[in-house]
């Protein structure tokens, strides 16, 4: 789908760049704990990590920042890979968890569930996350392969189609009852403000198996790229390669809208990141796009922190007004086929 | 052709005014027909006038009028497009039509004294349309190149810049106060309760002066269905005309927007479904105008009675809850045709 960069020959020149990116989400890791409202220094910074005496920057960074930070690393790995994953099974540059209504598929599950009274902590919530991004992954990839298989522009509308129903939907429930409409509209938003250690606890054992499958599926996926029927000449099961893949989809997206809301755009901005550094080799894609989610989520929410001041602009709306020109520039760049 | 185009005109028309007669009966209190009817030319209790002409005939006015704006839009920047999934619900003029709109929600709202008089007059639908031409502009600006408009790039440039206004909606409704965001949620949804007279006039005036404007230019829109250069030496001067049509279709679906909300697919569903039955080579005009209103009322109707009717409860729902559920089906349809035709 896209010619690898000359820069990224040989292994040993990918391995460094991976390292490199690794370094990269180190440094934006850091950066997180050091800068908010309150600025701190190196030496503070240490202090709070290795003994904690309860002092004002110990709290603010035990409490406040490393919590945030490590649910951003786990979701925008999970958010990454599941956004490349998409586009390698769909052979689609923009195919995303956002655009394509699977976020919006976990969210009505979501709502309904809170309408009915049936989620009541973060472990019920990744159960109907998972459940409506399945059944909205399965859904899109369904309708727009009919005919003559999925092209862009036509993969794209079944989604926003799949997504403007399921938003629908959504807000006919959220409107019939105030309360919902409340926790709805700050979990809408996709933020991981205020999100501890025990939401990342939850939902570690979806993002786990998700990223295991991930793993087994990269290698199916470069066989994938050469065409179904050389793949299956090469003696690859095409549906167990599908099958899992969509497992790894839903899975890694569920735990990333459970934990932090629907966020957008990190898939298809790591994809194609990822995409420009290492070619098209899905073994080395995949970790690379994990890798750039997770920084890109850290600095989306770092940013976020900055700009807003007092009361802070949610990492999902940053990916938002930074996605959107993204997406256009990837949009303008290929010739699309309807 | 031509008298098949009528025939279809007049019977929309009749049915949304039947339609909307029906709707003019029922609510809290259920009217005879022949009540509504007689305050209607002027007589009747004072009582029924008061609920027919305040309460009732507003919502139902509102409903015709951003059925029309909607339905001629979508019309408009079909044709232009020359593809039938560039409406404004899709292209993003709908959602940076509700950004502006949203955001005058929530930033004078509660927060900053209750939101009313001239703010909420003038203010909503203005934001409302500079929102929608704005995102107007910057998909138009981003889909021209090498001076070309590419129609596939058009509707997918769209989608990117709706999702990235929908997330600035996301935030605007989280910074608000929790009352404003109600208001703007029921709002974004698509609705047409309690609207006044304040919400439809502003639509009524984009109609009465935009249709008759779009409808001027009908020949020149039927050259350009043949594609630009045809049209240029047809004697159509293209890039003039394509500026004015789009500002039209933009200003109607941002005014109809400011007025009822974002009800979706309107846009889309009317101008499609009018050019099959009038079997015409792009939508006409007048014809989607009327459906375009009937399918507003109508499924105000049963969104606003169909739980009720159906026995589930005493739940209304949005009109745009039910247009989304009809019109996302026929956008998959479509798209379906769309790509078997390739």
């Amino acid at each position: 789908m896209c010619s690898a960069a000359p820069t990224a020959s040989r292994p040993v020149r990918r391995a460094a760049a991976l390292l490199a990116l690794v370094v990269v989400l180190v440094v934006a890791f850091a950066a997180s704990l050091a800068l908010g409202s309150r600025w701190l220094g190196p030496g503070a910074l240490w202090h709070a990590l290795t003994a904690n005496t309860g002092s004002d920057p110990d709290v603010i960074v035990r409490s406040l920042r490393f919590p945030r930070t490590v649910v951003a690393v786990l979701i925008g790995l999970c958010l990454g890979i599941a956004g490349t994953l998409m586009q390698g099974h769909t052979r689609n540059a923009l195919a995303e968890p956002g655009i394509f209504g699977v976020s919006s598929g976990a969210a009505f599950a979501v709502v309904l569930g809170l309408q009915l009274g049936l989620v009541e902590s973060v472990a019920s919530t990744v159960w109907f996350a998972l459940l409506g991004a399945l059944i909205a992954t399965f859904a899109v990839q369904q309708l727009a392969s009919r005919g003559t298989g999925s092209t862009p522009v036509g993969l794209a509308l079944t989604g926003a189609a799949v997504a403007a129903l399921l938003g629908a939907l959504t807000s006919a429930i959220v409107l019939l009852d105030a309360d919902t409409l409340d926790s709805y509209r700050f979990w809408a938003v996709g933020s991981v403000a205020g999100r501890g250690l025990d939401v990342a606890g939850q939902v570690l054992p979806f993002a786990v198996i998700g990223l295991l499958l991930a793993a087994i599926n990269a290698r199916d996926l470069d066989m994938l790229a050469l065409g179904d029927d050389v793949a299956a000449g090469l003696g690859l099961s095409i549906r167990r390669a599908r099958l899992l893949g969509l497992g790894a989809i839903g899975l890694l997206t569920a735990a990333g809208v459970a934990a932090c809301g629907p966020i957008g755009f990190l898939g298809l901005l790591s994809g194609h990141v990822a995409r420009r550094i290492f070619g098209a080799r899905n073994t080395w894609l995949i970790p690379a796009a994990g890798v750039i989610g997770a920084t890109a989520l850290v600095l989306a929410d770092l940013v976020g922190r900055l700009v807003g001041g007092a009361g802070e602009v949610q990492a999902g709306v940053v990916l938002g007004i930074i996605g959107a020109p993204m997406f256009v520039i990837v949009v303008r760049r290929r010739a699309v086929a309807l | 052709m031509r008298s098949r185009t009528v025939v279809l005109s007049i019977l929309f028309a009749a049915l949304a005014i039947a339609v909307a007669l029906v709707s003019l009966t029922v609510g809290t209190a259920k009217l005879p027909l022949a009540d509504v009817v007689e305050v209607l030319l002027g007589g009747g209790r004072r009582g029924t006038r008061l609920v027919v002409l305040e309460l009732r005939l507003p919502r139902v006015a509102t409903g015709l009028l951003v059925g029309i704006a909607f339905a001629v839009s979508g019309a408009l920047l079909q044709t232009l497009s020359r593809n039938p999934l560039a409406s404004p619900d899709i292209v993003g003029v709908n959602s940076g039509a509700s950004a502006g709109a949203v955001a005058v929600i929530v930033l004078a709202g509660t927060g900053g004294g209750n939101i009313s008089g001239i703010a909420a007059k003038v203010g909503i639908p203005l934001a409302a349309v500079l929102g929608g031409l704005l995102a107007t502009l910057i998909v138009g600006a981003l889909s021209i190149q090498r001076g070309v408009v590419d129609a596939g790039k058009v509707v997918l440039i769209g989608v990117g810049i709706a999702a990235a206004a929908n997330s600035l909606v996301a935030w605007l409704l989280v910074i608000g106060d929790v009352n404003d965001a109600g208001r703007a949620a029921a709002w974004l949804a698509g609705s047409l309760n309690s609207r006044a007279w304040s919400d439809a006039i502003p639509v009524l005036i984009a109609v009465v002066l935009l249709l008759p404007v779009a409808m001027m230019f009908n020949r020149d829109l039927s050259a350009l269905v043949l594609g630009d250069d045809v049209a240029s030496s047809l004697g159509v001067r293209v890039a003039r005309i394509r500026m004015v049509l789009l500002v039209i279709a933009t200003v109607l679906a941002a005014m109809a927007t400011a007025g009822a909300g974002p009800i979706a697919f309107v846009a889309l569903v009317a101008p499609q479904v009018a050019l099959r039955l009038t079997r015409m080579e792009r939508p006409p005009l007048l014809t989607t105008a009327m459906l375009g209103a009937l399918f507003v009322v109508l499924a105000d109707l049963l969104a606003r009675n169909g739980l009720q009717w159906a026995q589930v409860g005493p739940y209304e729902l949005p009109v745009g809850v039910l247009t989304a559920a009809c019109g996302a089906p026929y956008l998959l349809h479509l798209i379906g045709r769309q790509q078997k035709g390739r």
